[in-house]
C-alpha cells in the first residue's frame, strides 16, 4: 500500500503544492504494462459473434450525446443523439426530430451531457429508460431503451447549469435537477455584484415515470450556492435525496480561489416525502415560468414542443423539515449513498479525508436539534453529529465513490490519479490502483444502486497524454476497465471513448437485449404524411410548398422522377421505409440539401426539407447501403424557374424489358 | 375389424384433426445475412411466415429473381383443403364406428390417394414458383437456374439454403397414417387367423 505521509500538509498548502506532487509523481511513474495481469487479454476478449456481458452508457460530455459500449470488451456500439444534432442519422435535422431541440431560447444544436441515470425498480436498475442532463441550457432527457432513442426532453426553469442531475429515486418516482450556477429567480437584469441579494439556487424534483408526462413536480428555492452532484437515499433512507454543493462563499468571480475559502461546504439532505406533505398543505404554489416540454409520440414518431407557463415552487424555509445542511469539507463533488442507504460519502475535492455521514445519526441529530446554526432558514447540523467516520490519508482530490455491495467503497482521486478501495465501517484503505490519468468519475455496474454487480469498475480519465496513438492536439478520451471481483483491483483494459464521458451507467445486457424493437410496424405508422404502400405515394403543391410522399424499399424510391418543382419552393420529402425486417434502414438525401440527410428505420416516416435555389436537375439517392442494388437506388428532381409551366409530377416507371445485348462492332 | 384396429383408426382421426391448428409443412431459408433465418409455415388453409414479417421479407427478396409473390389468397387449394381434411376425419370416425373391413380398405386407399395428390400439388406449386420467373424484369438472371424448393430435405438456392420438412401437423398426419397402416395389418392378420380357423 502506497502511503501519503505528507498529505495533510500538502492539502493545507493548497492546490499548487498538490500539482507539484503530481508533476513529481509523473516523473517517477512506473510503466503500467507491468500492472496488467497476463490473463487480462482473456478477461476482456469477447469472441467474434459473441456478445458483451454489460451495456455501458457513457455520457458524451461536450458532444451532448450518450455513447454505448460493451463491457468487458470496451467496444463502442452506438451513439444516441440527445441534446446535439447528429448528422449521421438526421436527428435534429429532419422535420420530425427538430422540435426535440427546441427551447425557450429557440432551436439549440448542442449541449453538454454529464450524468446518465438508469431507471430503477426497488432500488435496482431495470433497463426501461436512461435519463441524462443538459448542463448548459438546463434540461433533462428520457431515452427509451427498447429503441435506444431520445423520446422526451424537459427544460428546467430558474436553473443555471443543470449539473446535479438527473439522479433517480429507488422506484423512479422522481429524478432530481439542481442548479450549478445560481441565477436571479426569476431571471432579471441585476448587477452581478449583488449576487447575495438576488441570486438563488434551486432543486427540482421531476416526475419521469410515465412517457410523455415528464414534469417538474416541485421546485425548491435554495440559497445561492453551487449545487454539484446528488444521490438518492435508498432502503432505510428512501424518501431522501443527498446533494453536494460548493461555493457556499457565494463568490461570483475567480471562483477557483474565492469559492475555496470555507473549511466546510455542505451536503444537503432533502426529504422529498416531507415536501410532498407540504404540497398537500398548499405550501407549493404555481408561479409563472416559461419552459418547454418536447415529446416524440411512439406512433407518429413526430416530436412536438409545448411551452409550459408555470412551475410548482416554494421557498426551502417555508416547508419545515424539507432540507438540512450537513457540513462537509471542502468543496465536495460526489455525495454518494451506499447500497444499504446508511452511509453518505462525500468526495471533497480539496479535502484530506473522505468524510462519511451516517443517515441514522443524521435522523437523531435532527431529532435532538443538534444544529450549529441556520442559513436562510435551513438548519445546519453539527459536523460531528452526523459523521460516521473519515477515511484517513486516502489520496489527493477525492471526487466520487461507488460501491460493490460487499462492504467496500471505491473512490476516484483526480489529483493523485488513482482509485482507492476502502472498507465501510472501519474506514481503512485496503487497496489502491493508479489510473492513466486523473480519473474523474468511476462506475461500477449498479454501483450507485441497492444491487451492485461488482465484477468491473470503469475509470473515466480526464487526461489522456500518451495512452494512445497521438492524433494531433486533441486526443481521444481514455477509459480504463478494472477487475474488482477479487481482493485486489486489477487493470484489464484501456479503451477510447467519444466526447468526454463524465459519468456512466452499466447494466447486465440480458435486462435490455431481448426487449429491442427490430422495426416499426407499418400498419401502426401514424405519421401525418405516411405512404404505407407505393399506391399511396404522390406529389402535391400547397402554394410554394411541395409535399412528396415517397416510399423506399430495396432497391428503389417511389416516385423517383419528380418534375414541376420551382426555384424557391420548399420541398418536403416525406419518406416512408416500407421494409419490415431488422437492420434494413434506408437513407435519403438530394444534392445541395442544407438539411443533411435522413436515415429512415424500417416502417418509419422521416421528412427532409429542401429549398432549391438554382434551376437544374438534382440527383437524390439512398445513403445507407441497403442491398446488392443499393447503388441503383437513386432518382432525379427537376427544378424549373419560378413561374414555369412544367406540371408537377412524380413517377416511377414500370420495369423495362432488358435490351438485347449487341455484339461488339467489327 | 378387431377392436384394437377400430381404436387405432379413431385415434388417427383425432391426430389428423390436429392438422387444423398445427402447421403441416415448414420451409426454412438461411443465408449469411439472415442468421436468424426466414421461414414459411404451410397450414391447411394458409401460408404464413414463421415470424410475423417473414413471408413479406421472402416475397421482397424473390423480386430479385423475378419470382411471383406468394399470396395465400391466390392459392385455391388453401380454400378447399380444410373441407378435405374435415371429410377425412369424419369418415375415419365413421370407419371406426362401423368396424367393417371392406370400408376400412376402401377408406385407406382413399387416404393414400388424397395424400399423394396433396404432396404432388405441393410439389407442383413449388415447381411453378421456382420455374415461372419473370425474365423480363428479373434483376438477377442466371442461365438455367431455377428456384424450386425441395419437397423434403435441403437445397442451395443462390445465397440461401432452403430446407423443407414436415411441421408438427405434418408429423401428426404421418403418425395417423402409420396408425391406419397398423390397423389394416391387424385387420388382415385377424382375417387370416379367422379363415385358418374355419378351414
Amino acid at each position: 500500500m502506497v502511503k501519503f505521509p505528507s498529505i495533510r500538509t500538502l492539502a493545507g498548502a493548497g492546490v499548487i503544492a498538490s500539482a507539484a506532487l503530481l508533476a513529481f509523481a509523473c516523473a517517477k511513474r512506473p510503466s503500467s504494462a507491468g500492472l496488467v495481469g497476463t490473463d487480462a487479454a482473456k478477461a476482456v476478449y469477447v469472441a467474434p459473434g459473441q456478445h458483451d456481458e454489460f451495456y455501458a452508457f457513457m455520457s458524451g460530455g461536450f458532444n451532448g450525446q450518450i455513447g454505448i459500449y460493451g463491457l468487458p470488451s470496451g467496444r463502442r456500439l452506438k451513439t444516441i443523439p440527445v441534446f446535439s444534432q447528429y448528422p449521421e442519422n438526421g436527428y435534429g435535422y429532419s422535420e420530425e426530430t427538430k422540435p426535440m431541440l427546441n427551447t425557450t431560447y429557440g432551436f439549440i444544436p448542442w449541449d453538454d451531457t454529464h450524468h446518465p441515470a438508469l431507471s430503477q425498480t426497488n432500488g435496482e436498475d431495470d433497463g426501461r429508460w436512461i435519463f441524462i442532463n443538459a448542463n448548459n441550457t438546463p434540461r433533462v432527457a428520457r431515452i427509451d431503451l427498447t429503441r435506444f432513442e431520445t423520446e422526451e426532453i424537459l427544460e428546467i426553469p430558474n436553473a443555471g447549469g443543470n449539473h446535479g442531475s438527473p439522479f433517480v429515486t429507488q422506484n423512479t418516482e422522481y429524478l432530481v435537477a439542481s442548479t450549478r450556477f445560481s441565477v436571479p429567480v426569476p431571471n432579471a437584469d441585476v448587477p452581478i455584484s449583488e449576487f447575495k441579494k438576488h441570486f438563488k439556487g434551486q432543486i427540482s424534483f421531476i416526475k419521469a415515470d410515465e412517457p410523455g408526462k415528464m414534469r417538474v413536480a416541485f421546485q425548491m428555492i435554495m440559497p445561492g450556492f453551487s449545487y454539484d452532484l446528488a444521490r438518492s437515499g435508498k432502503g432505510a433512507s428512501n424518501g431522501w435525496m443527498f446533494l453536494s454543493m460548493y461555493n457556499t462563499e457565494q463568490a461570483y468571480s475567480l471562483l477557483e480561489v474565492n469559492a475555496s475559502q470555507n473549511d466546510k461546504d455542505f451536503v444537503a439532505a432533502v426529504n422529498w416525502k416531507a415536501i410532498e406533505a407540504c404540497a398537500q398543505k398548499g405550501i407549493v404554489k404555481n408561479v409563472p415560468a416559461s419552459y418547454v416540454h418536447n415529446y416524440t409520440d411512439e406512433f407518429t414518431r413526430e416530436a412536438k414542443s409545448t411551452t409550459l407557463t408555470s412551475v410548482p415552487q416554494f421557498q426551502a424555509k417555508d416547508c419545515p423539515g424539507a432540507v438540512y445542511f450537513m457540513p462537509t469539507p471542502k468543496s465536495p463533488h460526489g455525495a454518494d449513498v451506499d447500497p444499504t442507504g446508511e452511509y453518505i460519502v462525500a468526495g471533497g475535492k480539496l479535502a484530506s479525508v473522505i468524510p462519511v455521514h451516517s443517515f441514522s445519526k443524521m435522523l437523531k441529530a435532527i431529532e435532538a436539534k443538534a444544529f450549529e446554526g441556520e442559513i436562510e432558514g435551513i438548519p445546519v447540523l453539527k459536523y460531528d453529529a452526523t459523521l460516521a467516520g473519515e477515511v484517513k490519508n486516502p489520496g489527493l482530490g477525492p471526487l466520487h465513490t461507488e460501491f460493490d455491495g460487499k462492504g467496500y467503497g471505491y473512490t476516484s482521486f483526480f489529483i493523485s490519479s488513482e482509485v482507492v478501495k476502502w472498507k465501510l465501517g472501519t474506514w481503512e484503505v485496503v487497496d489502491r490502483v493508479p489510473t492513466y490519468y486523473s480519473v474523474g468519475h468511476l462506475m461500477i455496474p449498479g454501483g450507485g444502486t441497492m444491487k451492485p454487480n461488482a465484477k468491473y469498475l470503469v475509470a473515466m480519465n480526464k487526461i489522456t497524454k500518451d495512452r494512445y496513438l497521438p492524433t494531433g492536439p486533441e486526443l481521444t478520451q481514455s477509459a480504463q476497465l478494472y477487475d474488482i471481483s477479487g481482493d485486489k483491483m486489477k487493470l484489464l483494459l484501456d479503451f477510447p471513448t467519444e466526447g468526454e464521458p463524465h459519468y456512466a451507467q452499466a447494466i447486465e445486457a440480458k435486462k435490455i437485449k431481448d426487449k429491442q424493437v427490430k422495426f416499426f410496424k407499418l400498419a401502426e405508422n401514424k405519421a401525418s404524411r405516411v405512404a404505407r404502400t407505393e399506391k399511396e405515394t404522390g406529389v402535391s403543391r400547397e402554394g410554394r410548398r411541395v409535399h412528396v410522399r415517397m416510399t423506399a424499399i430495396r432497391s428503389h424510391f417511389a416516385p423517383d422522377n419528380i418534375e414541376g418543382v420551382q426555384v424557391g419552393d420548399t420541398v418536403l420529402f416525406h419518406v416512408t421505409n416500407l421494409e419490415q425486417d431488422w437492420d434494413v434502414p434506408h437513407g435519403f438525401t438530394i444534392m445541395g440539401a442544407t438539411s443533411g440527410e435522413l436515415l429512415i428505420m424500417p416502417g418509419e416516416t422521416r421528412t427532409l426539407r429542401w429549398v432549391p435555389t438554382k434551376v437544374g436537375v438534382y440527383p437524390m439517392y439512398c445513403t445507407d447501403f441497403c442491398s446488392a442494388l443499393h447503388q441503383e437506388m437513386q432518382g432525379y428532381v427537376r427544378v424549373s424557374a419560378r413561374g414555369s409551366n412544367v406540371a408537377l409530377s412524380g413517377v416511377t416507371s414500370r420495369p423495362q424489358p432488358a435490351r438485347k445485348a449487341e455484339g461488339p462492332k467489327q | 375389424m378387431p377392436k384394437s384396429a377400430r381404436i387405432l383408426v379413431a385415434v388417427a382421426a383425432l391426430l389428423m384433426s390436429a392438422g387444423f391448428v398445427l402447421p403441416l409443412w415448414r420451409v426454412d431459408l438461411i443465408a449469411p445475412q439472415y442468421p436468424e433465418g426466414l421461414g414459411m409455415l404451410i397450414r391447411v388453409n394458409t401460408v404464413e411466415g414463421v415470424k410475423e414479417q417473414d413471408l413479406n421479407s421472402i416475397n421482397n427478396l424473390n423480386h430479385y429473381i423475378g419470382m411471383k409473390r406468394i399470396e395465400p389468397d391466390a392459392i385455391p387449394e388453401l380454400e378447399y383443403m380444410p373441407a378435405i381434411l374435415g371429410a377425412l376425419v369424419v369418415t375415419a370416425l365413421g370407419v371406426a364406428a362401423l368396424g367393417k373391413r371392406p370400408v376400412l380398405y376402401v377408406w385407406t386407399a382413399l387416404l393414400g390417394a388424397v395424400q399423394a395428390a396433396g404432396l404432388y400439388d405441393y410439389w407442383k406449386w413449388g415447381y411453378e414458383y421456382g420455374h415461372d420467373l419473370d425474365v423480363e424484369t428479373a434483376i438477377i438472371k442466371i442461365p438455367d437456374m431455377t428456384y424450386q424448393p425441395p419437397l423434403i430435405g435441403s437445397k442451395q438456392l443462390l445465397n440461401f439454403v432452403a430446407t423443407s420438412w414436415p411441421a408438427s401437423g405434418g408429423w401428426a398426419l404421418i403418425l395417423a397414417t402409420v396408425l391406419v397402416g397398423v390397423a389394416v395389418w391387424q385387420t388382415v392378420k385377424q382375417r387370416k387367423a379367422a379363415s385358418a380357423a374355419t378351414t
